[in-house]
């Protein structure tokens, strides 16, 4: 390994639980989807069907209005709803489809022969219609990141690390459509002007490793990667491919770098070559608390409850589900939230697997959290600072910089949730910058 | 709607799992890295040593419980931090000292040192070193009562030092160190001091008890390997380069292995409490006791440095901190002195 990234944890895996499972399509489709409007980051989408009317797979249902994607039907079947619903992020403007079972394909998606033929622009404007946003779970919108991309990045890597413990949905899309994953790396660097591209693999998974280096040709590279979280964070990953520093406040275009999720370059991949926008995608439904842990290909706006319903159900009572993994997964309260395009894991946790979390105890000083940290932050004294409301002292310490990857909680032997007290800082300090501008704005 | 309406899911903030190491955990290592020392001791020193130790930790276990009782404050027994302090209080004491003589000093790390500053991790000097220089100063003239290894027997120390007679007493390496001289006078001398087969205090004569612990820790990844190398990486190189006349190596290496150094190092300046946090400051915090051990053992008063070295660079720990953040993540060292100075220039301006 050339370079490597600042201190990082080694959770516990859990993979083997799905890892070695075959995707399946939903045994049962479900009766019906809650698209929400907003599955990325920028304006929710202003949705285009009314109550009553028919959708097709794959038509479009929402329209940007500012910075976002565009979002389409996942099942054929009625609009029976357009109004807010529970997801992951709250009430957001949802739209329902009663699921006809049909799956009649919008037929505006056609096949196209000419993928060769197609330009730079042409590619990032196919992915635009197609309504792709980051699938690793941040949700930028695909689009916007290949604009600002081109002509300023010398390197393209491709995400397949997935660092998070118990997700195993990039490890079988590698495995399983790895063809469509370097096939979109490809039209990727074509997008921005490159050559090459990089896939990078954590190396606990090495048969994703050799049947992609059995398909790349000289364009795309696979590299393998210490499994250490948090590994496929993209500054992290950026620091240990190329040595470059992200700068506090700037994006990886400032270091000449593009990532992308290997879950995002196969959704490129059936975009251009199919037509196809971004209506489904792999989900890793697992957990202590799932009675069968499973690997699903399963259409966006599907309701938790049905996805846990096909998984078998509770073996256990889950103390938490969560919308990704353990480390910086979402956790929700009703189970009728769907799955996002960023929704790569539902993992239900057991009280058992989450025992170690409390009760928080006193800081001892150990510096594990000082030790851990990928940003080169010092949460002990960030928390002491924050807990005394020195929160200039608190800004002093850089807590802006931090990424919440829950390393420094998570090594903390007196469980002192750390993460926690940053998010109210960060918080705090946005409302005090906000409140600042605001008299500044009155004053003149 | 659902089957799992009545789930009662709990919402928290992420990350929602735990290393499973918590406080106790990592106390508990430390107390089983202490035993190799534990047996040696009592190889040495007779049994006496262990009951010497036992009461020492009940007696820390029972003053920290009584205090936290007494102030209706939330109990930390089970931390297991009052008992690593017992048994560190008792290790630095000769085999001899009378019982209630340690119960005076557990009171004051326990009581005074770290519960009247707050508890665990509020206390700034090491619990146990701040114990035996209260008791140094009390009741010196017990530390220099060294029973010679082996010949103890059973219950054959006396239970009070004015019953010690000259016959049995010895002296320490510490101390023809601290006149100049080699405590031994070749190679193979140097293996007792190793092993642990010479006059001294229960639990720091066996350098090579103590090693085996550190590595046990080191291993278990309970304290990182810069502050005993810092520590004892620069005691060596200044007793090479200072050998006081003797064979460079021979003095290093005795430097190295006699008195309190091995203990002080891997399990006094490694003290989480009151070590740095930063990983560059717990390096200026290994040599700064390096120095000042040296410093002391070559020029101070009693033959002994480490103890006193350590609590002068506990107290330095703060001002440590603040000078050794580690550097912005993206902003190199480069950027910084360019972002000085151009500051520096508008203030002029």
């Amino acid at each position: 390994m050339k370079n490597r990234f600042f201190g990082g944890v080694h959770p516990a895996e859990h993979k083997d639980l799905t890892e070695h499972k075959a995707t399946v399509s939903l045994p049962k489709a479900p009766d019906q989807v809650v698209i929400p409007m907003s599955m990325h980051v920028g304006a929710p989408c202003k949705p285009v069907v009314a109550v009553g009317d028919q959708v097709k797979v794959g038509q479009l249902i929402g329209e940007t209005t500012g910075l976002g994607a565009p979002i389409h039907a996942s099942v054929s079947g009625k609009v029976t709803a357009v109004e807010p619903r529970l997801s992951g992020g709250g009430q957001v403007m949802s739209v329902v489809i009663e699921n006809d079972f049909q799956n009649t394909p919008d037929p505006a998606i056609r096949r196209r022969d000419n993928v060769g033929a197609l330009t730079g622009d042409q590619i990032i404007d196919i992915v635009r219609q197609a309504g792709i946003v980051g699938m690793g779970g941040a949700g930028f919108p695909t689009h916007v990141k290949l604009s600002g991309a081109v002509g300023k990045v010398d390197t393209l890597i491709i995400n397949g690390a997935e660092c998070e413990p118990y997700i195993t949905s990039d490890h079988r899309l590698m495995l399983e459509r790895g063809d469509a994953v370097v096939g979109g790396a490809k039209l990727l660097a074509k997008a921005v002007g490159l050559k090459n591209a990089t896939i990078c693999v954590e190396l606990n998974k090495p048969d994703a490793i050799e049947h992609l280096k059995s398909l790349c040709g000289e364009e795309v590279r696979v590299e393998g990667l210490k499994t250490r979280y948090p590994q496929g964070a993209e500054k992290q990953l950026i620091q240990a491919v190329t040595g470059r520093q992200v700068p506090p406040g700037k994006l990886p275009a400032d270091v000449k770098c593009l990532v992308c999720n290997v879950a995002t370059a196969a959704a490129v991949y059936d975009a251009v070559t199919e037509g196809k926008p971004l209506t489904q995608r792999f989900v890793t439904l697992t957990g202590g608390a799932v009675k069968e842990p499973m690997n699903v290909l399963a259409p966006i706006g599907t309701p938790l409850s049905h996805l846990l319903t096909q998984a078998g159900g509770f073996k256990a009572d889950p103390d938490r589900v969560l919308l990704g993994g353990p480390m910086m997964g979402i956790a929700v309260y009703d189970l009728d939230v769907p799955m996002m395009k960023g929704t790569n894991c539902v993992l239900s946790l057991t009280r058992e697997e989450t025992a170690a979390q409390d009760p928080a105890q006193t800081c001892i000083r150990c510096g594990k959290c000082v030790e851990v940290c990928p940003m080169k932050l010092t949460p002990l004294f960030i928390r002491a600072n924050a807990n005394k409301d020195q929160w200039g002292e608190v800004e002093a310490l850089r807590v802006m910089d931090c990424i919440e990857c829950g390393s420094c909680s998570y090594i903390c032997p007196a469980r002192i949730p750390l993460v926690q007290t940053f998010r109210v800082a960060k918080a705090q300090l946005r409302k005090q910058a906000a409140e600042k501008k605001a008299k500044e704005g009155g004053k003149a | 709607m659902n089957e799992f309406k009545d789930l009662r899911l709990t919402v928290a903030s992420s990350p929602h799992v735990n290393s499973p190491v918590d406080t106790r955990q990592l106390m508990l290592d430390v107390l089983i890295a202490l035993v190799p020392a534990m047996v040696m001791g009592v190889y040495f020193f007779g049994p006496r040593a262990l009951v010497l130790t036992l009461v020492s930790v009940v007696g820390c276990e029972v003053f920290e419980f009584g205090y936290r009782k007494l102030m209706k404050k939330p109990g930390a027994l089970g931390d297991l931090s009052a008992a690593v302090t017992g048994v560190l209080l008792a290790f630095v004491w000769p085999v001899s000292i009378p019982y209630w003589t340690i119960l005076v000093g557990d009171f004051f790390a326990v009581v005074v040192v770290k519960q009247l500053f707050g508890g665990l991790g509020k206390n700034f000097l090491n619990p146990a070193l701040a114990g035996r220089a209260f008791m140094a100063l009390s009741f010196g003239s017990m530390m220099t009562k060294y029973i010679k290894p082996g010949t103890a027997n059973w219950w054959g120390i006396p239970n009070s030092i004015d019953a010690v007679t000259d016959a049995i007493t010895t002296a320490t390496p510490m101390g023809a160190l601290h006149a100049g001289d080699l405590p031994a006078a070749d190679y193979n001398g140097l293996v007792d001091l190793l092993v642990g087969n010479v006059g001294g205090c229960i639990g720091e004569v066996s350098a090579i008890a103590l090693l085996l612990g550190g590595v046990y820790l080191i291993l278990r990844g309970v304290i990182h390997i810069r502050i005993p190398l810092s520590y004892l990486g620069t005691v060596a190189l200044l007793s090479l380069v200072f050998p006081q006349g003797n064979d460079p190596v021979l003095w290093a290496l005795s430097q190295l292995l006699g008195g309190g150094l091995m203990l002080g190092a891997f399990f006094m300046a490694t003290d989480y409490v009151t070590s740095p946090c930063t990983p560059k400051g717990e390096m200026v915090f290994g040599v700064g006791c390096g120095l000042l051990t040296v410093f002391m053992r070559y020029f101070g008063g009693s033959a002994e440095g480490v103890s006193y070295a350590i609590l002068l660079m506990n107290i330095c720990v703060p001002i440590i901190e603040k000078v050794t953040r580690p550097g912005r993540f993206g902003v190199s060292r480069e950027d910084r002195k360019a972002a000085k100075a151009a500051k520096k220039g508008g203030d002029k301006a």
